[in-house]
């Protein structure tokens, strides 16, 4: 197996864009990334997209994405993974790049999500989820993590005002990320007093509706430094793992086994432990979700996730950074494109690139993208050469 | 979206709580599965057991399009005495007072109502023992 580099990137800001159709979206995003890494071509295109179907009506969107980004009939492939069907773009890219089937690989997602209205975007959402035992019955996806959030709350003694601070830390660093869709600060009494969409969780509990792409280009490790002159970041570990998609399926409701296991293939392939790692992305499509992701990835240990963002721990400046683009929480969740974008974040951190928000020496991070419930994630580590 | 043969065949299910336990291990799937984690690929129909104990809830304040009427409601995970577990709606209940580990026993409800003939799709609820 090659070993792979990331040589490019790209991201524009995410929000209600309503006057940009799903492909100028990735398209606008894929050239940012081309232009990053100063290729002058592409071998192969993956583009993550969890359901241009339901949100778009499109459908066979790789070759049309491929034919307006217009550098000649290359292959194209879209996958699927719900939410983390970015997390599986950048893995499938990951692969091609080291098997050495191809060199260039560009590894995309994007989701076009405001040109429905609210209860067509939960339904289509919903979609993640069983439809026959889960959907059929009125759940959501705020409801599934509620239900996960009040099991959590019951086991561990986790409190409302802790969830509460993952918003609030999230949104304080997304106030420093220009490309953010909610670039502001919230409190812990204005997410306790927002509107309240599953019990416990309310809407600011909740990752918005966002229109968005984000793009990367990969590379063989040793044809990177002839490429460009920025810092190579290298890909050095990944992780990939299933669970029932079903909630009602897992031994227990409060452990996220996926987002366990492929951070474990994920921490044995780059040879590192959750000690060595200076920088976190995870998906925080709700509060409670970013709680149960740092425990499962070793962070913290198991029921003691609750306290970390109030503690400072997981805020930029503390032991171990989590979410410092402002997270699916305040960046935004087109839900196809989070898997790269938080590959983005990463690479812009490691590059020394990322301004006011900067982790301050970040040698090597770590990007986990979850899809439903989490009955499937990605997991990522990335280290600066 | 349910149409009429999705619907039909999941009847044993949401009727008659259908399911599978391997004869080789006990296991028991709900719905039923071909192959069970054991390996062994021979089940007997076994229908569950209708009580059991509330493991998690929420109330549903924004709902799906087929379920905007209904809300605001609750859903629960039930695990019933045999060990399987159900998604399901809870009802009959004051939702301020339902509590992790409250006794609930299975009834047959109507659940939506799908499409503009406004066909009735019916299965199993939840109430509070």
């Amino acid at each position: 197996m090659r070993d792979v580099a990331v040589i490019g990137i790209g991201m524009t800001k995410w929000g209600e864009l309503w006057d940009k159709a799903l492909r100028d979206i990735f398209v606008e995003t894929a050239l940012l990334a081309i232009d990053d890494a100063g290729v002058d071509h592409i071998d192969s295109m993956y583009v993550g997209c969890m359901t241009s179907g339901l949100f778009v009506g499109q459908e066979h969107l790789a070759s049309q994405l491929a034919d307006y980004l217009g550098l000649g009939p290359i292959p194209a492939a879209r996958v699927e993974s719900a939410c983390a069907s970015g997390g599986l773009a950048v893995k499938q890219g990951f692969l091609e790049v080291a098997s050495g089937f191809s060199d260039i690989v560009l590894v995309s997602g994007v989701e076009k999500m405001t040109d429905v209205g609210g209860d067509q975007a939960t339904y289509a959402l919903g979609t993640a989820a069983d439809q026959e035992y889960e959907g059929y019955h009125g759940i959501t996806f705020p409801g599934l993590y509620a239900m996960i959030a009040r099991a959590h709350m019951h086991a561990y003694g986790t409190t409302r005002e802790q969830m509460a601070h993952v918003a609030v830390k999230n949104h304080r660093h997304g106030a420093l990320n220009p490309l953010a869709q909610y670039p502001f600060e919230v409190t812990v009494e204005g997410v306790l007093n927002s509107t309240m969409v599953a019990d416990p969780l309310r809407i600011l509990d909740c990752s918005p509706i966002t229109d968005g792409a984000a793009a990367a280009i990969l590379c063989p490790l040793n044809m990177a430094k002839t490429i460009t002159d920025k810092p190579i970041v290298k890909v050095t570990g990944v992780g990939h793992a299933t669970d029932t998609i079903a909630l009602h399926g897992r031994e227990d409701l409060t452990v996220l086994a996926a987002t366990a296991k492929a951070g474990e293939e994920a921490y044995a392939m780059a040879g590192k432990t959750p000690e060595d790692i200076d920088l976190v992305e995870v998906h925080d499509c709700f509060t409670i979700a970013e709680i149960c992701v740092i425990e499962a990835l070793g962070f913290v240990e198991k029921g003691k996730g609750g306290t970390a963002a109030e503690s400072g721990l997981t805020a930029l400046g503390g032991n171990i950074p989590v979410n410092v683009s402002g997270g699916l929480k305040a960046k935004g969740h087109p839900v196809g494109a989070t898997g790269v974008a938080q590959i983005v974040e990463i690479v812009k951190q490691l590059r020394g690139d990322a301004d006011k928000r900067q982790v301050e020496g970040a040698r090597v991070g770590l990007a986990q993208n979850m899809g439903g419930s989490g009955g499937s994630t990605l997991v990522h580590i990335l280290e600066v050469q | 979206m349910v149409t009429p043969a999705r619907y039909w065949r999941e009847i044993p299910q949401r009727y008659r709580l259908e399911a599978g336990k391997c004869t080789t291990c006990g296991k028991t799937y709900f719905p039923p599965r071909v192959v069970c984690t054991c390996g062994a690929r021979e089940f007997e129909t076994v229908r569950l057991n209708d009580e059991g104990t509330l493991r998690t809830f929420t109330v549903i304040r924004v709902a799906p399009s087929q379920f905007v009427d209904e809300a605001p409601y609750v859903v629960g995970i039930v695990e019933l005495n045999d060990g399987v577990r159900l998604t399901t709606q809870v009802v009959d209940c004051n939702a301020e007072q339902l509590q992790i580990g409250q006794k609930m026993k299975v009834e047959f409800r109507r659940i939506q109502t799908v499409g503009e003939a406004g066909i009735l799709c019916y299965g199993y609820k939840c109430v509070p023992v």
